[in-house]
């Protein structure tokens, strides 16, 4: 046994030790109560960002697993880090997490471990799906059903997949001891009782905290702003932009579709930085957007709430929702979601 | 299934644990011996013990003689009933009582022969059974005394192990009756706490569980199991041996229960999720045993041993209906799901390695009090999640003797999280009421308490929410977390914490303000007990030397902040004396920080506390006033000797000029009425206090016409002299003048008292008596220390 694991005793001077003693010196863990002291009252973020660029290290990923993560709509979660994940023991992941699902889903009968069900969870990891070398690497969990035909050509089905990420997680990363694993976003696809159970299960082994990760106005006129900026060889969708009017009884919606081309037109007519967005770009691009409305309409869409945003990129919901359309911004895409994760886990 | 169950119930009704209940039944059904017929018997010089051993010794050795048995029968069962046995003559008993079915007829030839009429048997008779009738009521006759026996197998003090394995060999050598068995394994299960030793039953675990096989006690023997099973027996073809029986009886109650301690010590084995509802597992246990063993606990003047207690219970079951992931849920803590070996190794797990590792470790799940953990301390596993330990007193106690920063991290991501999710008026999500949340700070601050400590994530939490808070969702919980910030850089709390506080402060009611006060008390209060504790500890650790010099900025820093507080607040409230009485409490404590927590920092309260208060119509304010002032004379006095304050003496100057002014001005009005004069802090242009037409002005703050003490002075005119037609409280002088200044101690407004014996000058005590008090001056501190 690794003697490391074991707690230490200290027994010698009899007084315990406190829980952030100021006497001692910098222990990461005061560094992580600096980092999080520095931050100001909830909200305040950035007011400038990178343009979303492709990584280098996307390359390494298989573009098949990537066909596989588009289209579909993913349910945000946040995740705090891990205590003593570990990537060579996925195998034993799958099994452990197997039979609990076995055991939950027959309540009160006992399960034992390596028995075989008509479901499979299988972990893999998602290679290359990083920002930096620093970032912990990706992984992918599916559930797949076992099709009761025993004729070879029957293909499994998948009932739900879900995978953990961190695409340049720095800020997170530089605070946490190496006991922890920092993967702050999940991303689910399937039925929420799986997610809940799953999500039970993590939360039970790895002593870690799911939350779902909702997505601000504010935060959602960013999205817009990049995903506008991105350069696209042909557009296969519409700039749409959903507005809510808070009424009663039923709150009503406002669909607002550009032409994609126009949006990037507009956008480049606002934005002046190169490789930089600034926030009074989006707010420009946002008031542009609105006071055309308001011309043609006479509606004024300020009063109103952004609630969802959807561009060739990718599309992305207020309540925590998102669907990724293009493989290039992939990795940017997640790069915005994992600074959003992470500001909200510390 | 049923049959033991039944027939048991003839012997051994249950019935709830009360020792009156049982006395009742006992005289009800005579299902117990009687008692009163003994005592008719043997009314002289009775010895207990001796009729016991002679009863004992008959029983043993009845083979030989015989006779007198049913009688000795009952002497044995008299005196267990009443009083216990003592370990050997239990082990005697049981030995006697499970030897199998050949010994016995014998014994009941010669126990009962007339109550039955039964004829002499041959010698080797009872080898071959015959089915005749007389032979099945010998058979039944024998059955009904082995019960009789194993049911008088109440322990005054303990069971010797020794006696319970002989017993269990016994009965799996002979052919017991399924009814002789089920019972030996209901004592068992009543009994096991008694038994002064597990380790030898442990040894025969194998033994005991292949009786599962054995449907009819399945439920007895998983119970029994269940307080008997350590994680070294649990072993794969056991599990599989439970599992075939699972498939065999389907979801039982006691099986799942027995699952559920295998998963607890080998969740890589087997797993198991719980029914949320179901809250017992076994059958009831045998309260009349259990009674019985108080009574005669009770009536040998010992403490009673703690029952048996099954600790499954309430330990899995969650309130479920919440979403997965809602906040404020603090889950049972649970052992880790997968153990450290798995981490170190690769792939397989199940390997026989680790199940031959013999890895020790103490199943959280059964650790509830502080000595088990005392005895387990080596064992002990960190619970899988870390936010478990808050609802466990002994495990805080674990975390506070280990050293390992991991333990917080995690407690700390979980909270920060939980909190934010919890909170009501940030509105991050709807899923926790404001009930919830309450409760679940309560327990944050329960757990800050037992640490004498605050969580970091809860300080950053306070924080964050304080702009967003209304100042009315759960104020009382909300400030006290505001009371364990932890003793830091005052510089770095006051923008975080004094900006929102501040706003929230003045616009509040007052009830507010006094709670806030009252939360900065406690802040206080803790910072001067680290700084205390710290102090203390820096003989045995190294701490640098700049680290007081932050402690005291620090506090000095907080003083102020509540100073200035209180001085706005007073005016804003128009010097409630409500709210005076907070601040007051909360420099009472200032005024005493050097020597009660020997913090070389004297503080003197602002002008804004200290005159509101002396011009307060409320006499206990006055006097707490007058004790506060008495109190840091003392502690300016013995300070002078400490010589961190000597080098800084510069800086002190203006504390003691501060004081002096205060000791001035209070005399100036109480004792000289000097304070309208010229030059004095009150000065007021004499014109204008003509104006108010007030009748001997310069007075009117004095002892006696003070408003706080003017009730005072005139109760004290009309008690001494009732008959007097006019009030002239200008005739309390000299004489009167001093009976008054008794009158006020009477009064118990000790704080004057003792001001006055420390501050005026008193050397002429003897003939101060007869002079004025206004020839007494103020004895103020020296401005330099010596």
């Amino acid at each position: 046994m690794d003697s490391s694991n074991v707690p230490e005793f200290t027994p010698k001077h009899g007084v315990p030790p406190r829980l952030r003693d100021y006497f001692t010196g910098a222990s990461s863990f005061q560094r992580q109560l600096a980092s999080v002291r520095k931050q100001t009252p909830f909200g305040q973020t950035p007011s400038r960002r990178k343009i979303p660029q492709c990584s280098p290290l996307q390359e390494n990923i298989d573009p098949q697993k990537i066909a596989f993560l588009l289209h579909k709509q993913w349910t945000l979660y946040t995740l705090t880090p891990m205590y003593r994940f570990s990537y060579t023991n996925l195998k034993q992941y799958s099994t452990l997490l197997k039979c609990f699902l076995a055991a939950e889903k027959q309540k009160g009968l006992a399960v034992e471990m390596g028995e075989d069900f008509n479901f499979k969870v299988t972990f893999s990891t998602l290679s290359g799906m990083k920002g930096t070398h620093r970032d912990p690497a990706a992984f992918l969990i599916q559930i797949v059903s076992k099709s009761q035909q025993s004729s070879k050509n029957a293909e499994d089905k998948v009932v739900w997949t879900g995978w953990f990420c961190c695409v340049y997680g720095d800020s997170l990363l530089e605070n946490v001891p190496d006991d922890f694993t920092c993967l702050p976003l999940f991303l689910a696809n399937g039925a929420e009782s799986n997610t809940a159970l799953i999500g039970t299960w993590f939360q039970k082994t790895f002593d870690c905290r799911f939350t779902r990760l909702t997505i601000s106005a504010f935060n959602l006129s960013w999205m817009a702003a990049m995903w506008t900026s991105c350069n696209m060889e042909h557009y296969g969708t519409a700039t749409e932009l959903l507005w809510s009017v808070p009424c009663s009884p039923q709150s009503l919606d406002i669909s607002y579709a550009i032409n994609p081309e126009d949006a990037k037109a507009l956008w480049d007519g606002v934005h002046q930085t190169p490789e930089e967005i600034t926030q009074e770009e989006v707010d420009l691009f946002i008031d542009c957007l609105c006071s055309h409305f308001h011309r043609h309409f006479k509606i004024n869409l300020s009063a109103t709430r952004l609630v969802c945003v959807s561009t060739s990129v990718a599309s992305a919901h207020t309540d925590g929702k998102i669907k990724i359309l293009c493989s290039k911004y992939l990795i940017g895409v997640l790069a915005f979601l994992t600074e959003l994760a992470i500001f909200q886990i510390e | 299934m049923s049959t033991p169950e039944a027939d048991l119930s003839l012997f051994i009704p249950i019935i709830q644990t009360n020792p009156l209940a049982w006395k009742m039944r006992q005289n009800a059904s005579g299902f117990a011996p009687l008692n009163q017929k003994y005592g008719q018997n043997d009314k002289e010089e009775y010895n207990e013990g001796d009729a016991l051993h002679r009863a004992l010794e008959h029983i043993r050795t009845v083979k030989e003689k015989g006779a007198v048995e049913e009688r000795h029968l009952q002497t044995v069962e008299d005196i267990a009933w009443k009083s216990g046995l003592a370990p050997e003559d239990i082990d005697t008993l049981l030995d006697v009582a499970l030897s199998g079915p050949f010994d016995l007829p014998i014994l009941l030839q010669y126990l009962i022969p007339t109550a039955f009429g039964l004829v002499q048997h041959p010698a080797d008779g009872p080898t071959q059974w015959v089915p005749n009738p007389t032979a099945d009521h010998c058979w039944a006759t024998a059955e009904a005394v082995k019960t009789r026996m194993l049911k008088c197998l109440i322990p005054a003090t303990l069971i010797p192990e020794s006696a319970v394995v002989r017993a269990f060999s016994r009965l799996c050598a002979s052919n017991c009756s399924n009814n002789t068995k089920v019972l030996f394994f209901r004592w068992l299960i009543a009994m096991f706490d008694f038994i002064d030793g597990k380790e030898e039953m442990n040894s025969l675990y194998g033994f005991f569980f292949s009786f599962l096989q054995e449907e009819t006690m399945s439920c007895y023997i998983c119970n029994f199991l269940y307080l008997l099973t350590k994680r070294e027996n649990v072993k794969p073809f056991r599990v599989r041996k439970l599992l075939e029986f699972q498939s065999k009886v389907g979801m039982q109650p006691y099986l799942q229960a027995l699952l559920s301690l295998y998963r607890s010590f080998c969740p890589d084995l087997i797993t198991i999720s719980l029914p949320p509802k179901r809250k017992f597992y076994f059958k009831t246990t045998d309260s009349i045993w259990q009674a019985a063993v108080c009574i005669v606990k009770e009536r040998n003047q010992k403490s009673p041993l703690p029952s048996v207690k099954l600790t499954i219970g309430t330990a899995y079951s969650h309130p479920q209906k919440k979403k997965w992931n809602s906040g404020c849920v603090i889950p049972m803590p649970t052992s880790s799901h997968v153990s450290k070996e798995e981490q170190d190794e690769e792939g397989d797990s199940s390997s026989l390695e680790v199940m031959l590792s013999g890895q020790k470790s103490f199943p959280l799940e059964q650790l509830h009090t502080f000595s088990q953990l005392l005895d387990n301390i080596q064992d002990v596993e960190l619970p899988s999640q870390m936010c478990s330990v808050l609802k466990s007193a002994p495990l805080l106690h674990y975390l506070n003797c280990i050293q390992d920063e991991t333990v917080w991290l995690r407690l700390s991501y979980w909270m920060s999280q939980e909190l934010k999710e919890g909170c009501t008026w940030c509105k991050v999500s709807n899923y926790t009421s404001e009930e919830e949340f309450r409760k679940f700070l309560d327990i944050i601050i329960s757990a800050q308490c037992f640490l004498q400590e605050g969580f970091p994530s809860s300080e950053v939490f306070l924080y964050k929410s304080l702009p967003l808070w209304d100042g009315i969702s759960c104020r009382t919980e909300y400030l006290q977390l505001l009371s364990w910030i932890p003793l830091g850089n005052f510089s770095e709390i006051k923008p975080l914490l004094c900006d929102s506080l501040t706003q929230l402060f003045f616009t509040s009611s007052i009830y507010h303000k006094c709670s806030v006060l009252y939360s900065l008390k406690q802040l206080l209060e803790n910072w001067l007990l680290w700084h205390a504790m710290k102090v203390s500890m820096k003989s045995t650790l190294s701490i640098s030397a700049d680290t007081p010099m932050i402690a005291l900025n620090s506090v000095s820093e907080l003083i102020y902040y509540v100073g200035w507080l209180s001085t706005i607040a007073l005016r804003l409230e128009k010097n409630s004396s409500f709210l005076l009485h907070f601040i007051l409490d909360f420099f009472e404590m200032v005024s005493d920080m050097y020597l009660n927590y020997n913090l070389p920092l004297v503080v003197i309260f602002p002008r804004g506390v200290f005159y509101p208060a002396l011009l307060t119509s409320d006499s206990i304010a006055l006097n707490r006033l007058c004790y506060i002032m008495y109190r840091y004379r003392v502690n300016l006095t013995a300070s002078k000797e400490n010589a961190l304050i000597y080098q800084e003496r510069l800086k002190f100057n203006k504390t003691y000029q501060e004081f002096n002014e205060y000791v001035t001005a209070l005399v100036d009005c109480l004792w000289t009425s000097t304070s309208f004069e010229k030059d004095h802090y009150l000065y007021i242009d004499p014109q204008i206090l003509e104006k108010t037409k007030i009748r001997e002005y310069k007075k009117s703050l004095n002892l006696i016409n003070h408003p706080a003490l003017l009730p005072y002075s005139i109760n004290f005119l009309l008690q001494g002299w009732p008959n007097e037609k006019e009030l002239s409280l200008s005739s309390i002088q000299k004489k009167k003048w001093n009976w008054y200044l008794d009158y006020l101690l009477l009064e118990e407004l000790h704080g004057l008292h003792l001001f006055m014996e420390s501050s005026l000058d008193i050397a002429d005590s003897a003939s101060s008596a007869h002079t004025h008090p206004a020839h007494k001056t103020p004895k103020t501190c020296m401005s330099e220390p010596v």
